[in-house]
């Protein structure tokens, strides 16, 4: 039996935390959807299906799009080359792609300002074609590739060099072509966490304001995201306004909690099966 | 050659070369631009901008608030962390559950939300202005979104650390007579320093570089509630891009040795902190 703390101080240690939580989350949570409702409900819904709210909804959902396929690829890829192959320079790879965590947000705007803005030469190129990147969706999607990046590859880089290559080897040995043995024998065992790693991607994508924000240059019902949306209202003195729109991405960041929970239980039931045929 | 050995498995090429081309546009060919933009810079220009009295007030305020909030979020983390770990209570899976709440939520919602709470109007702040507490506009209030930010680094760190203690150890310190704090203090704290360290240091980076939940709650005064990033965006709404730039650049040394340290740590007691948010 191991030894744990008296009855009485249990008690004291679960009430700290509860009381702490209870301060910096729980609170905060609640207050999102009192501070969206304090006009009532016809004012929260006017709020919410207001013209530049969707504006916001649909470039938010359309960065999200874009985003999703392209960090599903890389993250296959870059698992698929690093987990089944030797070669020189790995450990660089797998250095570099965790570099956007290192990058604080405002400065993972910043570089894509430095490189394609109309001051600089590649965007001065593009400006003279009738392309905008910086203060235009495009720079949005950019600067949403970038803090997206390393998520998926994070999360299927270990897993898949856990697993090793075994089963792979055998379906390529009886025949099967790649793309065959990658969608047959690997991804089924991916899957999960794959998902999991877009979840948190996606999250990510969603709900990103500072890289976005200094791409972005807020132009009202062009350029704005959900996020970028709320600092606007709240800066125009429309809390309400405000609080609405951030009870939808409340909404959204619970749902993604939930996901994530089971995801965790399918992805350690999956090991659990592996684990019992092995 | 730069593939050593030899795998039956098709696909090398093509996904090497897929991700190094991603990875070169998205992520490197950025940053060599911020790179190439000090290049073209004097040493004086860069000087006067990151040794700019207003810049140099940012860094102190940044560094002192975001260790403030990590030193809490180490007590305070490590205490929830115990209690998840540890004991067996009614709505143990609803706070394992609420801990990812600052991971998922955008970082505008909480700056706002924390404002309207914790200001002197909010419903916390009304109580705290009573007892002659000013929370909002404050560097306290930067502590504070740098708290609620950084939470659930220390507590996915140190959880799992605590669940893998070795019972034994613990039998074996009661067995000879030791106390309960005192097998705490002299046994198992040390060893869960390690992780507790990373969390510590993890929160701290996240504080350092976090805009969004900051800047609503700071009041943003130059020289007083003024974070380096904020400091950014305003120089950059400017059009200064050459004091943007040189302050970007010493920000982003700090967190990229700070970043270094803990891999340094992390692969000394190898163990991959849980989840990558």
């Amino acid at each position: 039996m191991r030894p744990t703390e008296p009855r009485w101080m249990r008690a004291v240690l679960i009430c700290c935390a509860a009381a702490f939580l209870t301060l910096v989350l729980l609170v905060p949570l609640a207050a999102v959807f009192v501070e969206a409702l304090r006009k009532g409900a016809a004012v929260y819904w006017r709020n919410v299906s207001d013209a530049a709210t969707i504006d916001a909804l649909l470039l938010t959902l359309f960065t999200a799009a874009i985003a999703m396929p392209l960090n599903a690829l890389f993250g296959v890829a870059a698992a698929w080359a690093v987990a089944r192959f030797d070669f020189r320079g790995k450990n660089l790879l797998v250095t570099l792609i965790d570099l956007p965590f290192a990058v604080s947000p405002v400065i993972s705007g910043l570089v894509f300002v430095l490189l394609l803005g109309s001051h600089t030469l590649v965007g001065g190129w593009l400006a003279e074609h009738g392309v905008r990147v910086i203060f235009a969706v495009p720079g949005v999607v950019l600067a949403t590739l970038f803090v997206t990046f390393p998520y998926v590859a994070r999360e299927l880089i270990p897993l898949m060099q856990e697993q090793g290559s075994e089963d792979e080897q055998a379906a390529v040995t009886l025949g099967a072509n790649g793309w065959h043995t990658f969608r047959r024998v690997t991804l089924p065992r991916i899957r999960w966490a794959l998902l999991y790693g877009l979840i948190l991607a996606n999250a990510r994508a969603i709900g990103e304001f500072g890289a976005v924000s200094v791409v972005s240059g807020h132009i009202r019902g062009s350029t704005n995201t959900l996020p970028l949306h709320v600092e606007i209202l709240y800066n125009e003195y429309n809390s309400t306004g405000a609080f609405a729109v951030a009870s939808l991405l409340t909404l959204f960041a619970l749902a993604t909690i939930a996901v994530k929970n089971i995801l965790e239980w399918k992805m350690r039931r999956s090991r659990a099966a592996a684990e019992g045929r092995g | 050659m730069l593939r050593k050995g030899h795998s039956v498995l098709p696909g090398f090429g093509l996904t090497l070369g897929y991700s190094t081309l991603y990875l070169s546009l998205i992520v490197l060919l950025p940053l060599a631009a911020l790179a190439a933009s000090v290049s073209h810079m004097t040493w004086e220009q860069f000087w006067s901008a990151v040794a700019d009295e207003r810049a140099i007030a940012s860094y102190r305020l940044t560094v002192f608030t975001a260790a403030a909030a990590a030193a809490t979020n180490a007590v305070f983390g490590f205490t929830v962390a115990w209690c998840l770990a540890r004991y067996r209570f009614p709505g143990r899976r609803w706070m394992d559950a609420v801990i990812d709440l600052p991971f998922a939520l955008p970082t505008a919602v909480s700056g706002i939300v924390l404002t309207a709470v914790y200001s002197p109007g909010g419903w916390l702040g009304a109580w705290a202005a009573k007892a002659g507490l000013k929370i909002a506009y404050t560097p306290a209030g930067i502590v504070l979104a740098m708290v609620f930010i950084g939470l659930p680094f220390v507590v996915r760190m140190v959880a799992p650390a605590i669940e893998d203690l070795d019972p034994e150890i613990e039998e074996a310190a009661a067995s000879l007579g030791a106390g309960r704090l005192r097998t705490f203090t002299h046994v198992l704290l040390p060893a869960l320093v390690p992780s507790l360290t990373t969390g510590f240091a993890l929160a701290f980076a996240r504080g350092l570089g976090e805009y969004g939940s900051v800047i609503f709650i700071a009041g943003n005064m130059p020289m007083h509630t003024e974070i380096t990033s904020l400091l950014i965006v305003t120089k950059l709404d400017q059009y200064d891009y050459a004091a943007a730039t040189s302050i970007a650049l010493v920000m982003l040394a700090a967190s990229f040795l700070l970043l270094l340290s803990i891999n340094l740590l992390q692969s000394r007691y190898s163990r991959r902190y849980g989840g990558s948010w």
